[in-house]
């Protein structure tokens, strides 16, 4: 039942997406870890974690604070190469609630720049809204908990047991593999057709692996995990998968 | 480390001079029965006029005892104090080790005990009580023993400044180990400051034998070099060097020895105690399984290295002392310091590398001046076999290697200057004068001061966006000093300069088990990344399997297996020294010379010479040859394996541009060999090794590169980028490895002149990659490539074939791996029903 796009503008771009069905509904898996629903002209990205490097500053952590700019110019990237209706945030935007204080002005004007000619979704996540706290009231687009597109419904937070047609983000997957006495550690996809987990987009987000106790009882059956490389999504079986 | 009684009076011997020393001390000498040394006398004596002063004499020379004797001569005729606390620490002792700083502090409290001083003696590492720190701190002992990480700390305390005002003297022991690194850095600025909290204080400065002395002098010296008496200690009787061709026979490759242990035991037992050194601690693992295979006498035979638990190292050193063993097996954790009982043997596996570590390591046989050490080296394969000649003429003429430059890092100045704003507030002109008087830092540039105090402040990023989160802020009077008294703790918590590859710890215990059982050592990371759960190796003598890894723990059972299925790394982790590599290219070069050699390696010359060709000195050798489908090209530069991994990536990436299809490559320390799909012997060699390669190829490569990520982390975390220890949570290495890699990325991508970016580079183009060597190799063989075109492979170049097939995928191969994964796949992926497909293929 191969639903792909024969030719689609995808195979053009210098990115080896790798498309699969999750629940009848067929996603793009890009390189740069955002999910692409061509038919919708949407693209998801998860856990972009803005502000992350300056958020222990003020504890004397001065980790080099250009990893919003990284982030955006990755997510600026996609919106250039796709032609990008709706964009979904899909939580975790910012590392934490007071991170949009600390932005950089000309980073916060390319934020504000993200929903013009097209609309604009963030899905809240644990790290934007804390103690009543939210990063995202002062922000143009519009905020909710969870939105359905394609017969998808997407949210920050994957629900704990089998959860069919869900997309969510929050567990940051990374897988390791092996071969030649060497192994590579990676940022990932996880799906097994009926639910997708996206992997962390921000430049400074760090990964779990696929294998810890955190993704277990979410999948009907092992999964596949959808390995980022430089210029291609690659798909890895779980028995491949080792920990870290 | 004291005199030792002389087992027959020495008709030479000096007898002390009358008035040279206190009656007290006089009368213990002649009690012991032992004359004191001249070297001895002059470091009193320049004691006496005040002076800093270098005692370089080899090991035996009763050298610690020189170092310690002008200050308890002093002391011994100090009057009590008046004030009931006591004074502040009179003499501060150094060691790189801190089981060197334990046993000196024992060893000490001999000589004061018997001449009954009233002086108190105590040591301090990170293992001393918190108790026992507090108390150092309210009543200071006269003579404090300590590592250049307390004195780092030291110098981070509030009242720093007061405590250390009555010092007198501060004894730096075994610099020649430290100087030329980034703990030595650390250790030359705490000096500096010293300096600055008391004046008058004299610096002594113990080393063992170098080629340089002058070097030494200047980096302890606060100007000039000559502010530094030198005394130089008798040399000892000459050692008897041996080369052990065992069973008569020289293997072309391997770094093992594996053919030699039937004639090492055999040398064991000739002996009292032998050490037994070899390069790597999973060399001295190989070793050890080796002899225990063939000891049918079971003569107690121990292993001992830096990756064994500590509880089991001091057992071993024990059973030394004792007389327990016959043979220890170890790296250069007993390079150093303190002489473990009777040795009076010692034996290096594989070519020493190096002739100043050859020296020291036959230094450690028989710690008496007047009788000679005996030392066998037994080299494994054939090209070690003319280093080892090389290594043994360099012993006997006491030629010895010279170190690199090594200029005071910033990353290290950084945590210094966060470390003295702890402490005090300071200007930064009397700071820069300050740190300008410690050696390593004589020729800092002003504006790389400012940058690297700005760095300390507020990470010097161009992007500023913590300007309201300093570090270290400057006060109305111009004076910087710490923001938070959290900062200032957070720093204390991540003093040092000791970076090694993130280590884990090693327990016995299944992976399931939440609670680790037994620590039975510890090892880097890199190495239980290659291993999957299952996979047995060799630790500690015994075969372990691999059962995985939770947190910083790897958890392993014991194996039945007898041999391990993982073997270990082969190489050596000290490169070839210039020195000994010159030697050995003019040993080859000098055919008369050649008789001397062994019956195989003589031969096998011959071959060399009958079916290619032996290179003059100043030449290099470069045969390209076909074998198999591939074309090859082998190098023998002997310039070291870091040098040459250097040049044969560079070399491939020309390769790659000229269109050659280089497929891999191979490097050890005399030779390497790259092969390709296309022949390589019509290209214009002198434009191959061109120097311009060092400009952008190299710049290019670096920033891809592992290396310089590994490179970033170390210096970032010295410099107090990133920290390692956090208040309240234990952070894994592994977590820190990981995000350092997405820092590097971003800095690099954003900021690619960022302070820490700049010494990275600096520190991998030193350490990891060596280029200033590959920079005078090429100038040295330009127009000298001697080129032969080969039907097949030579003999010179077998050692190096042979090493194929051992190397691991390199650099670019990481997509690879993910793509034989992604093979595995369409077996498994089919229950997808073929909804898995890639675009574009």
């Amino acid at each position: 039942m191969s639903a792909l796009p024969a030719e689609t503008p995808l195979s053009r771009t210098p990115c080896g997406t790798l498309w699969v069905e999750v629940s009848r509904a067929t996603c793009g898996l890009r390189c740069s870890g955002a999910l692409w629903l061509e038919g919708e002209g949407a693209l998801i990205a998860g856990d972009l974690h803005l502000e992350k490097g300056s958020a222990r500053a003020h504890l004397g952590a001065l980790l080099p604070p250009y990893d919003t700019r990284s982030t955006l110019d990755a997510l600026e990237a996609e919106l250039d190469r796709l032609p990008v209706k709706t964009l979904i945030l899909l939580g975790d935007s910012f590392h934490d609630p007071r991170a949009v204080r600390r932005l950089a002005p000309d980073d916060a004007a390319r934020i504000a720049a993200l929903a013009t000619g097209r609309t604009l979704i963030w899905v809240e996540g644990n790290h934007d809204v804390r103690q009543g706290e939210s990063a995202l009231e002062t922000l143009p687009g519009e905020v909710v908990e969870a939105v359905t597109l394609s017969g998808l419904r997407f949210v920050h937070e994957p629900r704990a047991g089998l959860s069919p047609g869900e997309v969510a983000g929050h567990l940051h997957p990374a897988v390791r593999v092996s071969s030649h006495g060497r192994s590579v550690r990676r940022r990932a996809f996880l799906t097994d057709g009926r639910r997708l987990i996206l992997p962390a987009f921000g430049a400074y987000a760090g990964g779990l692996n696929a294998l810890d106790p955190a993704f277990r009882g979410l999948f009907e059956r092992p999964p596949i995990a959808a390995a980022l490389s430089n210029d291609k999504v690659r798909a890895l079986p779980w028995s491949s998968l080792r920990p870290d | 480390m004291a005199a030792r009684p002389r087992r027959k009076p020495d008709a030479e011997a000096p007898t002390t001079p009358p008035g040279a020393l206190p009656p007290r001390f006089a009368d213990w000498f002649a009690g012991r029965g032992w004359a004191i040394r001249p070297h001895q006398l002059e470091m009193i004596e320049a004691g006496r006029r005040g002076e800093h002063a270098l005692l370089i004499a080899p090991t035996g020379g009763g050298k610690t005892l020189a170092g310690f004797l002008p200050s308890l001569i002093d002391l011994s005729m100090r009057p009590p104090a008046n004030d009931p606390r006591g004074r502040g620490v009179h003499t501060l002792y150094i060691s790189p080790l801190k089981a060197l700083a334990v046993d000196v502090a024992r060893n000490l409290e001999v000589p004061v005990a018997e001449m009954r001083l009233p002086i108190s003696i105590e040591s301090r590492s990170g293992d001393t009580n918190t108790a026992k720190r507090q108390r150092q701190k309210l009543q200071p002992p006269d003579i404090l023993l300590t590592t250049p990480e307390q004195l780092a700390l030291f110098c981070a305390w509030e009242g720093a400044r007061e405590y250390f005002a009555d010092l007198k003297c501060v004894i730096l022991d075994e610099i020649h180990v430290l100087h030329a690194s980034k703990r030595g850095d650390l250790l030359n600025l705490g000096l500096a400051r010293l300096q600055a909290f008391a004046p008058t204080m004299r610096r002594v400065g113990l080393s063992a034998t170098v080629d340089d002395p002058e070097r030494l002098r200047d980096w302890m010296s606060p100007s000039t070099p000559d502010r530094v008496t030198l005394v130089q200690g008798k040399a000892g009787a000459e050692p008897i060097v041996d080369v052990m061709i065992a069973g008569g026979r020289i293997p072309w490759s391997g770094h093992h020895a594996e053919h030699a242990m039937p004639d090492v035991l055999k040398q064991i037992e000739t002996a009292k105690t032998a050490l037994v050194f070899v390069n790597t601690r999973w060399q001295a693992e190989f070793a050890f399984q080796a002899l225990w295979a063939i000891n049918d006498d079971n003569l107690p035979i121990a292993l001992h290295h830096g990756s064994l638990a500590a509880e089991q190292r001091r057992k071993v050193e024990a059973a030394m002392s004792r007389g327990d063993l016959r043979a220890v097996i170890c790296t250069s954790t007993l390079d150093l310091g303190i002489d473990w009982g009777d040795v009076d043997l010692v034996i290096q596996l594989s070519a020493p590398k190096g002739s100043s570590r050859m020296v020291q390591r036959i230094g450690r046989a028989n710690h008496r001046l007047d009788e000679p050490s005996r030392a066998i080296l037994v080299p494994a394969n054939r090209f070690e076999v003319l280093e080892c000649f090389a290594a043994r003429e360099a012993v006997a003429e006491n030629a010895l290697d010279g170190d690199p430059a090594h200029p005071g890092t910033l990353d290290t100045l950084a945590q210094h200057v966060m470390g003295v704003a702890c402490s005090e507030p300071f200007d930064a002109l009397e700071l820069y004068d300050e740190v300008t008087g410690a050696g390593a830092y004589r020729d800092l540039l002003w504006e790389d001061w400012e940058q690297v105090v700005d760095f300390v402040s507020t990470g010097g990023y161009a992007l500023r966006s913590y300007d309201k989160f300093r570090r270290i802020v400057k006060g109305a009077d111009g004076r910087w000093k710490v923001r938070t008294a959290d900062i200032a703790r957070r720093h204390r918590m991540n003093t040092g300069a000791i970076t090694a590859a993130g280590t884990i710890n090693i327990r016995v215990g299944g992976a399931k088990r939440s609670v680790g059982g037994r620590k039975v050592g510890e090892a880097e990371e890199w190495y239980f990344e290659q291993l999957t759960p299952g996979d047995t190796f060799l630790f500690g003598g015994e075969v372990w399997r691999f059962d995985g890894i939770k947190g910083l723990d790897a958890f392993v059972t014991p194996a039945r297996d007898k041999d391990p299925k993982i073997p270990s790394w082969g190489g050596s982790k000290f490169p070839l020294s210039t020195y000994l590599a010159s030697r050995v290219r003019r040993m080859i070069a000098d055919e008369q010379d050649w008789g001397r050699l062994p019956a195989d390696v003589c031969e096998w010359l011959g071959f060399q010479r009958d079916r290619s060709a032996i290179p003059s000195p100043k030449e290099m050798l470069l045969e390209t040859f076909p074998r198999g489908k591939r074309h090859y090209m082998v190098g023998y530069p002997f310039e070291g394996r870091l040098a040459h991994n250097t040049l044969a990536m560079l070399l491939t990436r020309r390769l790659e541009r000229l269109g050659v299809g280089p497929l891999g490559f191979v490097c050890n320390d005399y030779a390497f060999s790259i092969w390709s799909m296309r022949p390589m012997a019509d290209l214009d060699l002198d434009a191959l090794f061109s120097q311009d390669m060092l400009g952008d190829d190299l710049e290019d490569w670096l920033n891809e590169s592992f290396m310089m990520k590994r490179t970033f982390k170390a210096c970032a975390q010295i410099a107090g980028l990133i920290e390692r220890r956090m208040p309240g949570v234990e952070k894994s290495g592994r977590q820190v490895t990981f995000s350092t890699d997405l820092i590097y990325d971003v800095l690099r991508k954003h900021q690619p002149d960022h302070l820490m970016l700049r010494t990275a580079r600096i520190d991998a183009s030193a350490g990891l990659l060596d280029v200033q060597r590959l920079a005078l190799m090429l100038e040295r063989i330009r127009g000298r490539i001697r080129h032969i075109d080969l039907p097949r492979v030579s003999p010179f170049a077998v050692p190096v074939m042979l090493e194929i097939g051992r190397e691991r995928v390199k650099g670019s191969a990481e997509d690879m791996v993910l793509a034989e994964n992604e093979a595995d796949l369409v077996a498994e992926a089919l229950w997808m029903d073929g909804a898995v497909d890639t675009v574009g293929e």
